[in-house]
């Protein structure tokens, strides 16, 4: 039972890492109706920028992180301006979701090219933890952190989209481009400020990643990338508390898995939700249904 | 009366498919002016390039002497220019409310706000009553309202309205009909665009006629609701 407790954590832990994750993704789709499969890397870039001035250059953890929020937001504003703005008008989809899997790419291989292969150890921003019953409950700091964190970043996320004129703007182009630009949106501008804020929170979700896992490798990204991609679709993409219920969903789920099931299969088991799920709701937990009045 | 809106020799592709070639037109200040055909011939086309959605391939659009087609889309409405897209196009997710507010979402003035959107709910009594609700769960009527009200928050000294009419009950398409000309009488110039072109002119001081593109006719419009051949082929007569 107290076993159960602790795994329970640890995987809302990082369900919570998921799901931050999972609002760049999904805010990004919303507004841009775009998938940024290069969304998981920035993370990893995130992670090397916390590593390089927190270890390499000894600066405080706190300040690292800061600096790689700020390097994650113009790096997520550059892509999108370079990259993918060009094509939004491209008459296929499709040729956007290439260029996203190349960004993925060039970013991991210029992580590469930097940083080399070998496996940097990262040291954790939170050192401190807490006993609970007597020592028999053991909870690092990191995992409340990370939980704590990504509450405060849904609540200001929530906070912003309802009371400011910007997150209303967003709600507009994610409903309607033409529409929002008649009440004089800058659409534009929109969807760069929702990349700034995805790529933003990537760069926390990279600390908090590796912090809790800490090993960095120019693949670190990837994975989470692509769980926390399930996550949303899981959640209802395009939708901001579905990408927290997705992502803790599926944290909780592999972690309980790896502990009472197999470590080899947890994924498997991950996916295989992900798929029963949309045979049976396929537009997610919280997805909208597409419904066009008339 | 001065000029405030003036079209010239505009070309807009979709494509290779040209669906303007190349008209021109007027509307001056004060005016209702209505801009009518049938499906396919260029009005909505003719409307989203006013308000920067299109970009013309050839000629210019002069709102106030000011050159339109150079302007970035989202600068447009600041300029005085507002627009009741066609199927109405609210913000179905959003309140009632967020969309009258994202109507005023060039104008900065917190006490110019709040007056504005009483002179909206005085207009629209309905859409007080549901400012809670979302946009999506009004009926057609009541969003044509919202729509309405929400390009009049903007100040608009022109407003663009598209099919107004469109899917509406009788009853609803002679209210909204009246709500157009007593905006127009409160000062707000208005290019519309119907394919009821009955309703359309009995309110317009002048009207065009768009077949394929081009402009076929233009005069007063009463006079066009008396030409035999508008009659026929727009009228049912």
């Amino acid at each position: 039972m107290i076993n159960f407790l602790t795994y329970l954590i640890n995987g809302i832990s990082l369900g919570s890492i998921y799901a931050i994750i999972a609002l760049g993704y999904t805010m990004v789709y919303g507004i841009a109706k775009m998938l940024n499969f290069a969304h998981g890397d920035v993370i990893m870039i995130g992670g090397y920028l916390i590593y390089t001035f927190a270890t390499t250059y000894g600066m405080h953890p706190l300040l690292s992180i800061l600096i790689a929020i700020v390097g994650c937001t113009i790096l997520g504003i550059t892509t999108e301006k370079i990259a993918y703005k060009p094509l939004r008008n491209a008459s296929s989809n499709l040729a956007v979701l290439i260029t996203a899997i190349g960004v993925s790419y060039f970013l991991q291989n210029i992580a590469l090219l930097i940083f080399g292969a070998n496996t940097k150890s990262f040291s954790s921003v939170v050192s401190w933890k807490i006993q609970l019953l007597g020592g028999e409950v053991i909870i690092q700091g990191i995992t409340i952190v990370t939980i704590l964190t990504s509450l405060v970043i849904l609540l200001l996320l929530e906070l912003f989209i309802k009371f400011t004129k910007s997150g209303q703007a967003m709600l507009a182009v994610s409903e309607d481009k033409g529409a929002a630009t008649l009440m004089g949106i800058n659409v534009n501008r929109t969807i760069s400020l929702t990349f700034a804020i995805g790529s933003g929170l990537a760069a926390i979700a990279g600390a908090l990643l590796c912090s809790a896992y800490p090993t960095l490798t120019p693949y670190t990204g990837a994975m989470p990338g692509i769980k926390a991609f399930v996550a949303a679709v899981l959640g209802g993409i395009g939708s901001i508390p579905g990408a927290m219920i997705g992502g803790l969903l599926l944290g909780v789920v592999e972690i309980l898995s790896k502990r009472y099931i197999s470590t080899q299969l947890a994924d498997a088991i991950v996916f295989g939700i992900l798929i029963i799920i949309l045979l049976v709701k396929p537009t997610g937990l919280l997805g909208k249904n597409i419904q066009e009045k008339v | 009366m001065s000029t405030l809106l003036e079209v010239n020799d505009l070309s807009v592709y979709y494509g290779v498919i040209q669906a303007l070639k190349g008209i021109s037109f007027h509307v001056d200040k004060g005016e209702i002016v209505a801009l009518i055909g049938a499906n396919g011939a260029g009005k909505t086309t003719t409307l989203h390039t006013l308000s920067g959605l299109l970009e013309p391939k050839e000629g210019s659009v002069k709102y106030n002497g000011q050159e339109l087609t150079k302007i970035a889309p989202h600068k447009i409405v600041k300029l005085g220019m507002a627009q009741v897209p066609e199927g109405r196009r609210v913000f179905a997710e959003m309140t009632v409310y967020q969309n009258l507010k994202l109507g005023a979402y060039t104008r900065h003035n917190a006490t110019e706000f709040a007056d504005t959107l009483n002179m909206v709910y005085s207009r629209f009594p309905r859409l007080k009553e549901r400012q809670y609700q979302l946009a999506g769960t009004l009926s057609g009527g009541e969003q044509q309202m919202l729509a309405m009200g929400r390009a009049l928050m903007s100040h608009p000294d022109i407003i663009l309205m598209d099919e107004p009419s469109m899917g509406l009950s009788p009853i609803f398409v002679n209210e909204i009909f009246d709500i157009i000309k007593s905006v127009n009488q409160e000062g707000v110039t208005v290019l519309l665009v119907e394919q009821n072109a009955k309703k359309a002119l009995a309110i317009a001081n002048r009207a065009y006629v768009l077949e394929t593109g081009s402009i076929v006719l233009e005069g007063n419009a009463n006079d066009l609701l008396n030409n035999p051949s508008i009659q026929k082929a727009y009228l049912g007569e």
